[in-house]
Formats: structure tokens, C-alpha cells, sequence
């Protein structure tokens, strides 16, 4: 069975996916609690397919872009179970996760846009099925689209997004089938931080007093 | 018992088997942050993503046991750097759902009591733990380590291993400072009449047990400015010498007056700053002086580890402690008295 989990918004989201379909998902409220919320998910998943988890054979995970700390605990716990259950791990660019949903509601040229925080938003841009540009990190004013806008960017932004669409955070039963029927590229567990730490280099020793 | 530690900047795997070593894996990402003087929390962060998996490994491999062997986990819950701490938590929840097996969330500050097990044996009870680090300074009274520990008193302003630090930077020497102003120091003198903080009259009343570092490194700083706008050299071992001296001064002696008034018979130190040479000299005189044992653990289990945690995992288990459940929290400002979540 396919885990899959994502963690690259405010939400947590966890699917049991039997080769076939769905069998038991899980969705947090948004609470950025990502550390609490997700291994009770994991747990709860299992337990409602009646699964063990050594039935678990394969693990997919959201690699972001998203906030740094909830990001992180998606990887770890991807990397970690399928480390100490010997099974490989899948990473999926989250906004392809967004994407695959919105194509399934028919929708063709779009963009998808999720918060980035600091008045920014990650954004990428997909057309016949596939990502034709980004991800990347932006303010909304410099990526402004008349085009359908997918994700919770465009109801955040609806100045620079004015026409919003499909689904606002990506479903981790979407994930599973990106995953299962490959709709997108896979990708190593490795974290799409698109930013560098936000530190200063110390200078020379400061006068003090 | 497989235990991980990633409250700071080093991501610690220990596996230990009641009071017995058997790995004790630490990568350390002390290099990413040495060019900023200091730790930065999302250096550490992904730094302890990239290392946690590798670590587990090598903890494994030095142990000599296979994953599926280990019984239990635990993993420190807090208090520390809340992106680094969640890192921790959520990888030894993945081990304990892979595994199928019970995990104990627990206090920081508790494990680095709990190590010294591993290094002398049980731990006398009552003991007085002085608990010296970058992050932490405080003086716990410790009856059961699972249960049973209440802080008598802490730093009210910079912890002991800062003020290394940030003196350590006023003289040119690297980072972390204290190893290198301990070198320093063992060819300087004692020659500088530097404060200690809260040791007057006044201060000891209501302070008795608490640290104050701060004033210290300023007057340093003004000592030393003083010295370079006079033109002067600026005798860098010996400012490292007394600097240390006002530290392991007010340290040594405020343990033992806690030690003492309690009627408590053994000091336990532990945190990074143990490993300073002249602390441990300083708190064996003092302490023998009123018939007081001291114990420090080996340097290595004195920084943070994943053995420590482990330590204090084992000992749950033997206590019967009820090991927690998934939703534990990281609590980056855990309170000292709460042992296990
Ligand atoms: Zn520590």
C-alpha cells in the first residue's frame, strides 16, 4: 500500500492508497500544528484500513514549496518510515499535487499560487497537463494573471489573482494517484525550499555599553 | 532504547540498554553557524533534516542491532529551538509507528541529568544537578529523575556557555568559545578582577541560587576597550583566565550552597560548559570541603547527545512511566519540572 502524506500548507493531509484506490484519508483543520497532527494522522489512516504498518510498501511526501517548520516534519517522517520499514519514498512538488486536481475538474492553462508568507506566494504555471514554468517565490504584484488561478494565493491575493479556481491546498488522495499513475515528475525527499536562511554573517566584534 | 536529540544544533542518536552505552551517533552542524557567531535556528533546522536518517544509521551500526531490535524510543520534547525540536519529535513518531513500538517525549534538561547513569551508575538520590551550556544554566534539585525535579534557580540573563561565547569573540578566539578560552586560559593568570553577578548581600536574598552573566561580558568588553584605546596589547590569556575564574567562581559556589542547604551529598554536573577544565578542579574543592561528592560524565556526554535521552528513556521504562502519545508536542519553553509529556 502507498502512504502519502503533505505538509507544505497549513493543513495536514494523509491518504492509504491500496494500488487501486483510496482505502482511508485524513485531513487536519488548518492549524499549522503539522508536529502533532500528522503521526496521529498516519496512525488513524492505518487503523481505518485495518492496514498494519508493515503492509506499507511505498511512501509519497509533498517536497513544497511551503513554510520551512511543517515542510521539515513531512520529509523527516517520509524519510524516517521508509528508512525502518526498508521501502522507498517518493517526493511530489506540492503545487503539481494542486495542479493534478485542477486538471481533473478539467481545468487546462492555469496557475497555481499557495502562500509563501511575507506578502509572497510560490507559484508555477501548467498547461496541457503539464508545469511549464516556476516553482518559484514571487510577490503577487510581479506574477499578477488574468488567467485561472488555482490554490490559496488567489483568495489571498484577489487584486493580483482575480479569477480563483479549483481546489485551495493540495489533497493527499491527489498525491497518491500523482504518484501510482506518475502524472508528474518524481522527485527525491528533498525539501523545495526555493529560499535561502534569512541570516546576517557576523561581523567584527561589536562595541559594547 | 534508541533516543534522539535535536534541541540545538546537534542531531544526537543514542541506543543504550538500561545503564549501558551502546552507540552514541552525533553530527553536529557547529560549522554552518560559526561564521555568524552563533547558532542560527534554520541552519539547524535543515541541518538536522539532512542528518537525522544517516544518523539513525550509524547509531544502528555502532550498536550493533537492527532497527526492529529496539524496544522503546524517546525523544527530547523541550525546551530548545522550536524548528529543530520538531524535526526530532516527528522522525522518533515515524520510528514508533514503523516499529510498532511505545515512545516517551521528555525533558532536556532531565537527560542531561539522566546520562551521568551511563558514566557512574544509578543516581544518588536526592542529587543537585548544576546544568552549564550554551542554551542552559540552572540548578535543579533532583529526587527521581523520571518525576521528581525542581529548579532552585537559573540565569536571568545570558546562559554560562553564551557569555563564553561572546567573550570568546571580543578576543579574536573562534566559536564555540569555550574550549578555546579554557587553552587560553591555562597560560594566563588570574590578574583581573572581573564581577560576580549576583553574589552582594542584596542580590543573594532574593537571588541566592540564580546567575547573571551579562554585567561579566560587558565588563570584559569595556576591560578590553579600555586596554586598545590606551593602545596597550591586550593580554588575551589572561582576560580568558579571570574571565573563566568569575564564571566557575559564582558557578562552584552557588552549587554548593545549594547542595548544602538542602543537605544534598552529591553535585552532578553536566552541559557543555562541564567539559571546562578549571569548573571541574574548582567544583571538586569546594565541594569536598563540605563533604560533597561531585560527578561529571565523560565531555562527550556532557553536550547534547541522543544517549542522554536514551538514558532518561530507560529509565521510564524501568520506573513504569506511561510513554506518551503521538500528538506529543515540541515544546521549545518546556518547564524543567515537566519530565515526560
Ligand atoms: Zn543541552
Amino acid at each position: 500500500m502507498l502512504l502519502a502524506f503533505d505538509t507544505a500548507t497549513p493543513h495536514v493531509t494523509v491518504a492509504l492508497h491500496d494500488g487501486e484506490r483510496v482505502v482511508a484519508s485524513y485531513s487536519s483543520p488548518s492549524s499549522m500544528r503539522h508536529g502533532e497532527m500528522l503521526a496521529p494522522g498516519i496512525a488513524q489512516v492505518l487503523a481505518e484500513a485495518g492496514a498494519l504498518n508493515t503492509d506499507v510498501t511505498a511512501v509519497a511526501v509533498g517536497v513544497g514549496p511551503g513554510p520551512f517548520t511543517g515542510l521539515r516534519v513531512g520529509l523527516v517522517t517520509a524519510r524516517t518510515l521508509a528508512f525502518s520499514l526498508g521501502i522507498p519514498v517518493y517526493g511530489v512538488c506540492s503545487l503539481d499535487v494542486l495542479a493534478a486536481e485542477a486538471i481533473d475538474t478539467g481545468l487546462d492553462e492555469f496557475t497555481v499560487a499557495t502562500d509563501a508568507r511575507r506578502k509572497e506566494v510560490y507559484v508555477a504555471r501548467y498547461a496541457g497537463g503539464a508545469r511549464i514554468d516556476g516553482p518559484s517565490v514571487a510577490r503577487p504584484t510581479d506574477v499578477a494573471t488574468e488567467e485561472l488561478v488555482v490554490g490559496r494565493g488567489a483568495t489571498l491575493y484577489p487584486e493580483a489573482f482575480p479569477n480563483a479556481a479549483g481546489p485551495e491546498s493540495p489533497s493527499a488522495a491527489v498525491l497518491c494517484d500523482v504518484v501510482a499513475n506518475e502524472r508528474f515528475e518524481l522527485l527525491e525527499p528533498e525539501p523545495l525550499y526555493l529560499r535561502r536562511p534569512d541570516v546576517a554573517e557576523a561581523h567584527a566584534p561589536k562595541k559594547v555599553s | 532504547m534508541l533516543g534522539i536529540e535535536t534541541s540545538c544544533d546537534e542531531t544526537g542518536v543514542g541506543i543504550v540498554r538500561g545503564h549501558e552505552l551502546l552507540a552514541d551517533a552525533v553530527a553536529s552542524s557547529v560549522e554552518e553557524h560559526a561564521r555568524f557567531g552563533g547558532v542560527v535556528p534554520e541552519v539547524a533546522s535543515r541541518a538536522h533534516l539532512e542528518a537525522m536518517v544517516p544518523t539513525i544509521e550509524r547509531a544502528c551500526e555502532t550498536a550493533g542491532v537492527r532497527l526492529a531490535d529496539v524496544d522503546a524510543l524517546a525523544v527530547t520534547s523541550g525546551p530548545g529551538l522550536a524548528g529543530a525540536l520538531l524535526v526530532g519529535v516527528a522522525a522518533a513518531k515515524s520510528l514508533a509507528i514503523a516499529l510498532g513500538k511505545p515512545l516517551y517525549g521528555v525533558n532536556h534538561l532531565a537527560a542531561h541529568v539522566a546520562v551521568d547513569q551511563l558514566e557512574h551508575g544509578a543516581l544518588p538520590d536526592p542529587c543537585l544537578a548544576l546544568l552549564v551550556s550554551g542554551g542552559h544554566s540552572s540548578l535543579l534539585r533532583v529526587g527521581d529523575v523520571t518525576s521528581e525535579i525542581d529548579p532552585m534557580g537559573s540565569t536571568i540573563d545570558d546562559a554560562a556557555g553564551e557569555a563564553f561565547d561572546k567573550v570568546a569573540r571580543l578576543l579574536g578566539l573562534p566559536f564555540p568559545g569555550g574550549p578555546y578560552i579554557d587553552k587560553a586560559a591555562r597560560e594566563g593568570q588570574i590578574s583581573i578582577d572581573f564581577p560576580r553577578g549576583l553574589t552582594s548581600r542584596r542580590d543573594l536574598e532574593r537571588h541566592r541560587f540564580d546567575f547573571s552573566f551579562s554585567g561579566l561580558k560587558t565588563a570584559v568588553a569595556r576591560w578590553v576597550e579600555a586596554r586598545q584605546a590606551s593602545g596597550e596589547p591586550v593580554p588575551v590569556d589572561d582576560v580568558a583566565a579571570s574571565f573563566q575564574e568569575a564564571v566557575c567562581d559564582v558557578l562552584t559556589r552557588k552549587a554548593v550552597d545549594a547542595a548544602a542547604s538542602e543537605g544534598i551529598e552529591d553535585i552532578l554536573i553536566g552541559g557543555g560548559v562541564a567539559a571546562n577544565s578549571r569548573l571541574r578542579v574548582l567544583a571538586e574543592e569546594r565541594a569536598a570541603q563540605k563533604g560533597i561528592r561531585v560527578r561529571v560524565p565523560r565531555p562527550k556526554l556532557c553536550t547534547d547527545n541522543g544517549a542522554m535521552v536514551a538514558a532518561l528513556g530507560a529509565e521510564m521504562v524501568a520506573r513504569g512511566r506511561t510513554p506518551s502519545q503521538l500528538d506529543l508536542p515540541a515544546d521549545s519553553s518546556m518547564p524543567v519540572d515537566v519530565v515526560l509529556v
